[in-house]
């Protein structure tokens, strides 16, 4: 066995001196070709790892002498794909937002991106169908607190709603009928019976009848003599078949009792005014959008006056 | 030991797992079937370099192109049939019909494919007449290549590489005009404005044809082509094949004068070698049927040739089936030929052939031109409105199949009390129908709201119809689609 010299007979191929159970092991040749192609990958791994970062040291690795990184590979990335939507963003926070509807074109790119955005930003209250939840509007109805024509729904977005640190924000508060003791539980209850009368929920009763008057004093300022609301104050229409927290009596009867205050975060600081423009074309297009009905002289107007 | 042997002491000879390409020089040759190859040769080449430039009417809104697989906007035109991606099953039916129609011409006519129309055949057989018109016939190619390198050798290496490199480039020039406009492509090619994907086809092309036309030529016929594999598994003792008929030929005299002297002990083969010599693939006919033979039938010329000089009859090599031979050997008139075409096997496959292409021909005459597809929103299903309506949202998806822009008109079917509006417009605009504008030979995607009382069914069926054109010439399609509601199904 350890003759290293002799030689296989039939192929002329020296035996490695390995021998099981008869079986031996010839010392074959590599074929040249697949010499060559490891040894070139491997003088391409030694290259590799001297051209591009890849020795680990104690606090970082060698950096390799072609100065890529990944995070700047990244960045190039993000800023050929910023490039490209230049344009279209440009055109956005150019156009004079009356006129978005009608430039079908930047129209479409911009509820595109607005429904991008919305799944960053809007999913985690809205929905990611924008049906929203008790509490939070559904975008997709024909109800609108503030306003649904496209510049009212670009303000909500810039100024949030009830954002106690900014001034422009839109805000409005109902007072807490029951808990500031300014109706009792009887005058509460009959007051509900009237609102749920108004929005064809309940029939009449001689409850409602008394609700009525207490309606007159205390709500119709904010929310109209005939529960149409405001949009000046975001007082919602008490007379339709939407309920943002819910028709029925007990939740009416926590409304009354208790108010709500439900905040919208500003996003005017957080994103860019194309990208708000994009949301707001998004939210326009989901059913509920409503044309201008007065186009404002001055674009910082913020609602529009349909009732 | 095997010391008294000088050859044996390096030991034995290695096992070659690997055989050197032997040098193929085929002699031209002239005959019935080399002016049958020259007419399909200038058939086929004519085919393919024309073909791109038919025009074709097809009004303002499509290409005027005859033949063109418009990749980009996934549109295939083949004259007056337009295939959409949808429909890609006609593709797939040529297929089938490509691959009985194999089973048919070889079932009858054997390896024809191969020995007349493939274009490895025809580029190389087009390669071998620039390699006889630069270098000589044979004889003077053989002398060449054993010829050392020099002015002589390597001038006419270089004006035969070039005339193949010429051809090469036209060859992946001409694939390219099949998916782009062709005038406009051409003007861009030259002035170097065409897409780098146009050049990469031709440099892959170019270098395909140059090697496989060039330098691999039969090696790709008997190594790399499963064809002829396919083909010799399917072809039996009916099938037409090229056959030396050695009951006939042997044995051979190895030149005409020993036959004279000895008449009736030889056969009708001289050993002239002819048949090797015009061969194309390099191989021997008289060794019998074999993988290396595409049936060019250059052999039967050359043969044919000789016998007419030794005053022997022709078809010494000839085109016969294995059952025909037979009774030739046995001294018996040999089936007549039609018999090798009509016969069951060949009337089953030309009726499964026929049969696909009437079918294909039915659907694509019939088939419809106006589609409509409703696809609904599920998230969220259904939407309260403030009057207490019920919105429910579609992508409603039209496609115009028609060269030219359609105006149609969409309809609510059934759904009681409910309207429709487009997703661009608003509820004021609601009807039972509006009107469309779908451009020529596109989808129309539209958002469609549909609103319906609140008094229903959770789930009630009704459907979109649309329709364009009128009186006889109207054409309609009908989606059928549900109606969501609040509450349970």
């Amino acid at each position: 066995m350890q003759d290293g010299k002799r030689v296989d007979e039939p192929t002329g191929t020296e035996f490695v001196g390995h021998e099981w159970d008869g079986i031996e092991e010839l010392d074959t040749p590599l074929p040249r070709w697949w010499s060559i192609i490891f040894w070139a990958t491997v003088v391409w791994g030694l290259a590799y790892t001297v051209a591009y970062p890849a020795w680990p040291l104690i606090n970082n690795a060698t950096e390799g002498v072609l100065g890529w990184s990944s995070r700047e590979a990244l960045a190039e990335d993000l800023a050929e794909v910023e490039a490209e939507r230049a344009p279209v963003r440009d055109a956005l926070a150019r156009i004079p937002i009356e006129r978005l509807p009608e430039d079908s074109e930047l129209m479409q790119a911009a509820i595109r991106g607005g429904r991008s955005a919305y799944q960053v930003h809007c999913v985690q209250c809205h929905g990611s169908g924008a049906a929203g939840s008790p509490g939070y509007p559904n975008l997709n109805d024909d109800e609108w607190l503030w306003g649904g024509d496209l510049r009212a729904i670009e303000y909500t977005l810039i100024h949030g709603i009830r954002n106690p640190d900014h001034a422009e924000t839109r805000i409005s508060q109902m007072p807490a009928f029951g808990a500031d003791g300014i109706l009792n539980d009887r005058q509460i209850g009959d007051v509900v019976s009237y609102v749920r009368v108004m929005s064809g929920a309940e029939e009449q009763s001689t409850s409602a009848q008394r609700g009525e008057a207490i309606y007159g004093t205390n709500c119709a300022i904010c929310h109209g003599a005939n529960g149409e609301g405001d949009r000046s104050q975001g007082a919602p229409n008490l007379r339709d078949a939407i309920w943002l927290y819910g028709g029925d009596r007990a939740t009416l009867t926590e409304s009354v009792t208790y108010s709500r205050y439900g905040v919208m975060p500003r996003w005017g600081h957080r994103l860019d005014p194309a990208t708000i423009r994009m949301l707001a074309a998004y939210v326009y297009s989901l059913g509920g959008g409503e044309d201008f009905v007065e186009v404002a002289e001055d674009p910082e107007v913020e609602v529009d006056a349909r009732q | 030991m095997h010391g008294s042997d000088p050859l044996a002491s390096d030991g034995p000879p290695k096992p070659k797992l690997y055989e050197k390409r032997k040098g193929v020089y085929p002699k031209a040759v002239d005959g019935t079937f080399r002016r049958l190859k020259w007419a399909i040769m200038a058939v086929t080449l004519a085919i393919y370099y024309i073909t791109p430039w038919v025009r074709w009417d097809r009004g303002p809104y499509a290409p005027d192109q005859a033949v063109l697989v418009d990749l980009a906007n996934r549109r295939f035109y083949m004259f007056g049939i337009e295939i959409w991606p949808h429909e890609f099953y006609y593709v797939a039916g040529l297929l089938i019909m490509a691959g009985i129609g194999l089973f048919l011409v070889t079932s009858s006519v054997g390896r024809a494919w191969c020995g007349y129309t493939c274009p490895q055949t025809v580029w190389t057989d087009l390669f071998q007449h620039v390699e006889r018109w630069v270098d000589g016939d044979r004889n003077a190619q053989i002398r060449l290549e054993k010829a050392p390198w020099g002015p002589e050798k390597i001038a006419k290496r270089l004006s035969k590489w070039t005339i193949w490199l010429l051809i090469a480039i036209a060859t992946g020039g001409a694939w390219i005009f099949y998916f782009a406009d062709a005038p406009t492509l051409f003007g861009q090619l030259f002035a170097g404005e065409a897409p780098f994907v146009a050049y990469a086809t031709v440099g892959v092309l170019t270098f395909t044809t140059f090697t496989l036309g060039g330098f691999m030529r039969e090696q790709v016929c008997i190594y790399m082509c499963p064809w002829p594999r396919i083909q010799t598994a399917m072809m039996d003792e009916k099938s037409l094949t090229v056959t030396y008929k050695e009951w006939r030929g042997e044995p051979r005299s190895h030149g005409i004068k020993r036959a004279k002297e000895n008449p009736g002990v030889f056969g009708d083969c001289i050993d002239c070698n002819q048949c090797v010599a015009v061969c194309p693939t390099g191989i021997d006919i008289r060794e019998g049927p074999q993988i290396g033979c595409i049936t060019c039938a250059l052999c039967i010329d050359a043969c044919d040739d000789v016998m007419d000089q030794i005053g022997r009859p022709r078809g010494l090599i000839d085109y016969a089936t294995l059952e025909s031979a037979d009774s030739e050997q046995a001294g018996e008139a040999a089936p007549p030929l039609k018999r090798s075409i009509f016969r069951p096997r060949t009337m089953i496959y030309f009726s499964l052939w026929a049969g696909i292409g009437l079918a294909m021909l039915f659907a694509v005459g019939t088939r419809d031109r106006l589609t409509i597809n409703a696809i609904q929103e599920r998230n969220p299903t259904f939407v309260q409105l403030s009057d207490g309506d019920i919105r429910n949202s579609f992508d409603v998806r039209v496609r115009n199949m028609e060269n030219r822009p359609r105006e149609m008109t969409l309809t609510l079917d059934g759904l009681e009390g409910g309207v429709m509006w487009a997703g661009s417009g608003n509820r004021d605009q609601a009807l039972r129908s509006f009107t469309i504008n779908v451009p020529a030979d596109q989808l129309l995607n539209t958002r469609v709201f549909v609103a319906a009382p609140s008094d229903g069914p959770a789930a009630e069926d009704f459907g979109f119809s649309v329709s364009a054109g009128e009186g006889e010439d109207v054409e309609t399609a009908y989606e059928a689609a549900r109606f969501a509601r609040p509450g349970e199904e």
